[in-house]
């Protein structure tokens, strides 16, 4: 090691051994590397270089013109509010969805819990099932005059919501829909990650006095850290990216998005403008807009729960 | 009982009360639990009632859970026939399982190369690599599309599976579970003078077995579900996959809903038979990328 240290990087010898790895690596890597470069990273660049020009679909000269697809984006209303909706959603649901799994974790994390397996079944099944189809179930479910999400509320008196012919609560609704199919994803990572905390500490906990929502509260929660950070970004990435059950929950006559863009989410605000009204150069700047968003978003969050705990 | 509880010392009592704590926390959480899990599944199992049911049934008021008497599969066959989900469910199966096949080749073979060998740009390229899984796909989206048009692969299973055959989080995965393999194994191998392709695929395949199950299942539920990138490439009726198919019934056969239910349990149960005989496989698999990510 010491030797190789001291050889300038540029002009150390490589041994046969060395060399045959090396060669073997690149065979391994070359297949994924080769579909990863032109899949990828040739896209994101040209992805900007069409953001820079006046594109469509119909082959003509596309005139480059600058930067003017995201000052005028920002000057949208349509955009806007496709932001503010995605923004909605987002911190409707994500917030939600968190402690409700993290709850039931903690309920499904007692030791004598009977039928365990049984729950955490019941709780993946809306995970695995295919947003298409759970999105035309939710449909029926919040129809105002046969659904049983009326009828439900019935129960309690409460009567005529529309839902999703609604302004106000259509966005809710696709919200209670997500929340519904990613309880139980989020609910086994943070039951994985409940198992990580170490059994010994509740116990010490428990002799020296501390009530349960003492040792949740400075054992578990603090431990769970790593987990929390997890779940909240990912949910948060995903959140933003929301598109099927905003597409399908609110097709009227072949337009999504309503009623009067009350559900038009970022992802089918740039679909639309790309693919719908032919104006590519126009959609990749939104694109990029939405990437700015979730990378300023996730920055965000790990600055603000980034901190280390280590009670080993 | 008065006088054997004054007897008792304050910690005895203390953890009599915490017995009787723990047991009221078990019974509410018992409760919370089905009631949470009667959320989670009613839907469901509504519209697997439903899509049996004739339409006069579905739209009762007030709604009507089960039907028993008026069950049949009328609604399955018209779809899976008339309608056309046979040739559907063909595509989405044809194209899961290629696009399942080539990320699993692909991703295991980065891996092995990150996990195994020591090579000039090694961590450079890993951060490559992992710098590309922040990419949202709606950015690469339109650029894949001009590409795939200049190919001449828009409308064709090659547009909807080429975009999907390398995978970034699976290289990632991959390469984690390969450097938890034991080295020793792999160094004996290669003592015994056998082949690089021998020892990946006959030694290090077979051990990552778990890793490859795992994913397998996130590539193939990935593309069972992907509707925005179909819904770009693709045009043609004999080439939509159930998502398209689903999310024509928006249009054509609006407000059918024992058809609707009829296509989304058609969707709906090949995935839960295979979740039921994999879940182990499932669950580990999330909870091992959960805990590595």
């Amino acid at each position: 090691m010491a030797t190789q240290a001291a050889v300038a990087p540029g002009r150390r010898r490589w041994s046969p051994q060395e060399r045959r790895e090396a060669l073997w690596a690149y065979a391994f890597l070359g297949p994924a590397f080769f579909f990863l470069f032109v899949l990828i990273l040739f896209p994101i660049l040209f992805a900007f270089w069409i953001s820079l020009h006046d594109w469509s679909l119909i082959p003509r000269d596309f005139p480059l013109i600058g930067l003017k697809n995201y000052v005028e984006a920002l000057k949208d209303p349509l955009t806007l509010k496709s932001l503010r909706n995605t923004l909605v959603y987002t911190v409707g649901a994500v917030p939600v969805s968190m402690t409700l799994s993290l709850i039931l974790a903690l309920i499904m994390n007692q030791d004598k819990l009977p039928f365990r397996t049984g729950f955490r079944t019941a709780y993946f099944i809306p995970v695995i099932t295919s947003w298409v189809a759970v999105s035309f179930v939710w449909v029926w479910m919040f129809e105002p005059r046969y659904g049983l999400v009326n009828a439900f509320l019935a129960l309690f008196g409460i009567t005529g919501i529309k839902w999703l012919a609604s302004p106000v609560w259509a966005l809710p609704a696709i919200m209670i829909v997500s929340i519904w199919k990613g309880l139980g994803y989020n609910m086994v990572i943070f039951l994985a990650g409940l198992q990580g905390v170490p059994r010994e500490l509740h116990e010490a906990a428990k002799i020296d006095g501390a009530n349960r929502w003492q040792s949740f509260w400075h054992i578990t929660f603090p431990l769970l850290n790593p987990t929390i950070v997890f779940i909240t970004i990912t949910a948060v990435i995903g959140s933003l990216q929301v598109f099927t059950p905003a597409v399908i929950m609110t097709t009227v006559q072949g337009e999504a998005g309503g009623p009067i863009n009350s559900t038009r989410v970022m992802v089918y605000h740039i679909y639309s403008t790309a693919f719908r009204y032919n104006q590519l150069g126009y959609g990749a700047a939104l694109a990029f807009l939405l990437f700015a968003l979730i990378l300023v978003i996730t920055l965000v969050q790990l600055r603000l729960t980034q901190r280390d705990v280590d009670y080993s | 009982m008065a006088a054997t509880a004054m007897n008792q010392p304050p910690a005895v009592i203390y953890m009599k009360r915490r017995k009787w704590g723990e047991l009221i926390g078990l019974v509410l959480g018992l409760f919370v639990l089905i009631a949470g899990a009667i959320w989670m599944l009613l839907p469901l199992v509504w519209m697997l009632s439903a899509s049996l049911m004739p339409l006069s049934e579905v739209i009762k008021v007030p709604p009507i859970w089960f039907a028993p008497a008026k069950y049949s599969l009328g609604n399955y066959i018209e779809v899976w026939g008339r309608v056309g989900f046979a040739g559907f469910f063909f595509n989405s199966v044809f194209v899961a399982f290629t696009i399942t096949f080539a990320q699993l080749l692909t991703s295991s073979m980065a891996g092995f190369a990150f996990a195994r060998y020591q090579f000039p740009g090694r961590s450079a390229i890993f951060i490559v690599i992992l710098s590309t899984m922040m990419i949202p796909f709606q950015v690469i989206m339109i650029p894949l599309f001009i590409m795939m048009a200049r190919l001449h692969f828009v409308n064709t299973y090659w547009g909807m599976i080429i975009p999907a055959i390398v995978s970034p989080f699976g290289i990632f995965m991959m390469r984690q579970f390969m450097l938890g393999v034991p080295k020793p194994l792999i160094e004996a191998a290669r003592i015994d003078g056998a082949s690089e392709p021998y020892i990946f695929g006959k030694i290090m395949l077979p051990l990552c077995k778990p890793a490859i199950a795992a994913l397998a299942i996130f590539a193939f539920l990935g593309s069972w579900d992907n509707f925005l990138w179909p819904l770009i490439v693709i045009n043609s009726k004999q080439l939509w996959t159930l998502p398209i198919a689903m999310s024509r019934f928006t249009e054509q056969y609006i407000s059918q809903t024992h058809l609707q239910m009829a296509g989304a349990s058609i969707m709906f149960i090949p995935v839960l038979i295979v979740f039921l005989l994999m879940q182990r496989n499932f669950i580990e698999g999330i909870a091992l990328s959960g805990l590595k990510g």
